[in-house]
């Protein structure tokens, strides 16, 4: 038997032995490059090495868009209820709990006021990491009353989208929402004050299918995942497999959806051209 | 006439009141006795099985392939020879899941716009099952302009699976399509009545769904998602769908008790399907009903209105 053939099977160093290692110091891409999250913060969370664009939170576009990073929060506590009493293999009431707890989030969105480039503005980010980015109630309630600020204030208005779709557990309750948000971008238009709508990766369902792709201006970021049904269900209903690059950024930029695919780290110099162009 | 699962008592005493019908009319014997008999036990059963129907058997009505679709409401309900069906987008094609046209109710001229299913396989797969694609959304939206420019109002037709899901629509902006058709609605300038007939499932009922008044007939339903759809995301497998429909409060009950619609529209005993004629009567009526209650309002204070709802739609606590 060769000298370097391991005898005993298995891993044998018992748990509570085992070294761990100090999370979130690296952050791998999908193409495999390594890169060092110092860097990657630096660098607006888009890998220099390769241009991945690492999914990030409200938390941190706050921090690269607004000057200096400050901003005051508006609306932070509204927070949702329960008003189809939905439970599947979970309450949903537990649902939002857990997600509250992971995140240290009320919802799946936040409003932030402050400036860019000196330029008063309002944005308000969706985080995937509450259910999913779904947008429910509070969403829907949270872009209505941005917009209703920015109408009063004369602010224009970002809404940077990052989202699954509608939250199923609210039923029609969410889906409403889509023509609530609607019915205020419309208000919006009739005050003549620009609207920014900024995709992210994944921006799909009823949030494409509303306020997202009805920006004045849409700018994507690269290489999201951007539809209407998701690419499985498409998969499934025609029973062919998927084009190459289909449902990306690119695709949608190709097919005359999207104004403009700007890298993260151009993301606040092009926001500020074209709103004070625009103002 | 087909029968679900579930109404399989009422097709067999249905059979019999037939049977004795034709015996009498065959053998000239008086049965008269027996087929009154027979007539209010139907009724009966009737009543008995529709009194108390699950949620997940109000899904299955509203899909019964028997049900009135929006062109049988349409060519009904409309002054004979007034409807002329219009087609095309004027960019792209004309969409077969969605129908539209000018059609006087008595004396009134409406723009009638509606999502259609077909009745056989063939017709199916050239209606693709009621679910539109983008081009749908946009001739929806163009005759919803010409009746604007026009005067006209609307009433739109919903009975949809949902928006098509394939590659092409995506090519074509399905998401900005509905969008864009919920954005315009929002501030057309005429009144526009949304009538819930059959399957209302997510954005791509609402994408022709926005209205100053919205009803719903008692065996339609309205969700974010099918029940199937819903079974599969949720629970991972398609068989949960009577727990799904349960759990969506899809009814026109539950939408009347959430505030989200304006009125549930009675249908004839045993299901629109059972007598169609009365159900157009009861639908043309009810549009002309509606209309006569908008026509009060002048259109600034109606869209305000329209917005305003929408506006208030939500579910939340702050603290």
């Amino acid at each position: 038997m060769a000298w370097f053939l391991r005898k005993k099977k298995n891993i044998l160093t018992p748990v509570d032995k085992k070294k761990d290692l100090p999370k979130g110091l690296w952050h791998r891409t999908p193409s495999g490059k390594i890169v060092d999250i110092e860097v990657l913060r630096k660098n607006s969370y888009v890998s220099p090495e390769d241009g991945y664009h690492v999914r990030i939170h409200s938390k941190e576009y706050f921090e690269i868009l607004f000057d200096n990073g400050n901003f005051f929060e508006i609306d932070k506590k509204v927070i949702s209820k329960d008003p189809i009493k939905w439970e599947d293999y979970k309450k949903y009431t537990d649902r939002i709990k857990e997600a509250k707890k992971k995140t240290n989030l009320y919802d799946a969105i936040r409003t932030g006021i402050g400036k860019i480039k000196g330029l008063d503005v309002v944005i308000s980010c969706m985080d995937f990491s509450f259910i999913g980015g779904s947008m429910g109630s509070v969403v829907g309630e949270k872009i209505s009353r941005a917009v209703k600020y920015c109408i009063e204030k004369r602010f224009p208005y970002i809404l940077i989208s990052k989202s699954g779709g509608a939250r199923i557990m609210e039923s029609s309750f969410s889906l409403m929402q889509m023509a609530k948000t609607i019915a205020r971008l419309t208000q919006l238009r009739d005050s003549k004050i620009p609207y920014i709508s900024v995709l992210t990766d994944p921006t799909t369902g009823g949030v494409t299918a509303s306020y997202a792709l009805l920006g004045d201006i849409n700018i994507a970021e690269p290489g999201a995942l951007i539809g209407f049904a998701g690419p499985r269900v498409i998969k499934e209903t025609i029973g062919k497999s998927l084009p190459e690059g289909f449902q990306t950024s690119e695709f949608l930029m190709d097919h005359g959806f999207i104004d403009l695919i700007s890298s993260r780290t151009e993301l606040k110099k092009n926001i500020y051209n074209l709103v004070s162009m625009m103002m | 006439m087909e029968y679900l699962d579930f109404e399989k008592e009422i097709q067999e005493i249905k059979n019999q009141y037939l049977n004795c019908l034709s015996i009498e009319e065959k053998s000239g014997v008086n049965m008269r006795e027996v087929c009154i008999q027979l007539k209010s036990k139907l009724e009966r059963t009737i009543k008995k099985l529709h009194g108390n129907l699950t949620p997940w058997q109000r899904v299955q009505l509203s899909r019964h392939p028997n049900r009135p679709y929006t062109l049988d409401y349409i060519l009904s309900i409309t002054k004979k020879d007034s409807f002329v069906e219009l087609h095309g987008d004027r960019f792209f094609g004309d969409d077969k899941a969605i129908v539209g046209g000018f059609g006087k109710i008595e004396d009134n001229t409406f723009m009638l716009i509606g999502t259609q299913k077909g009745r056989n396989t063939k017709e199916r797969q050239y209606r693709r099952f009621g679910m539109p694609n983008p081009e749908g959304y946009r001739k929806a939206l163009r005759l919803m302009k010409l009746a604007e420019k026009f005067h006209k109002p609307i009433v739109t037709f919903i009975d949809t699976p949902g928006a098509f899901p394939g590659i092409e629509a995506e090519m074509r902006g399905q998401g900005e399509a509905i969008g864009k058709n919920i954005y315009e609605m929002m501030c057309l300038t005429v009144p526009i009545i949304v009538l819930i007939i059959g399957e209302g499932a997510s954005g791509g009922a609402l994408g022709i769904g926005i209205g100053d008044i919205i009803s719903m007939m008692e065996n339609s339903w309205f969700s974010v998602i099918s029940p199937e759809s819903c079974s599969t995301i949720l629970w991972g497998k398609w068989d949960k769908k009577e727990k799904s429909a349960e759990a969506l409060k899809l009814t026109a009950e539950d939408m009347y008790k959430f505030n989200l619609i304006d009125e549930i529209i009675k249908e004839p005993l045993g299901g629109a399907h059972f007598s169609p004629k009365k159900t157009y009567k009861i639908i043309k009526k009810q549009i002309l009903k509606y209309h006569k209650q908008l026509s009060l309002y002048d259109m600034k204070t109606l869209i305000k209105k329209r917005k305003n709802k929408y506006i208030s739609i939500g579910c939340f606590n702050e603290q």
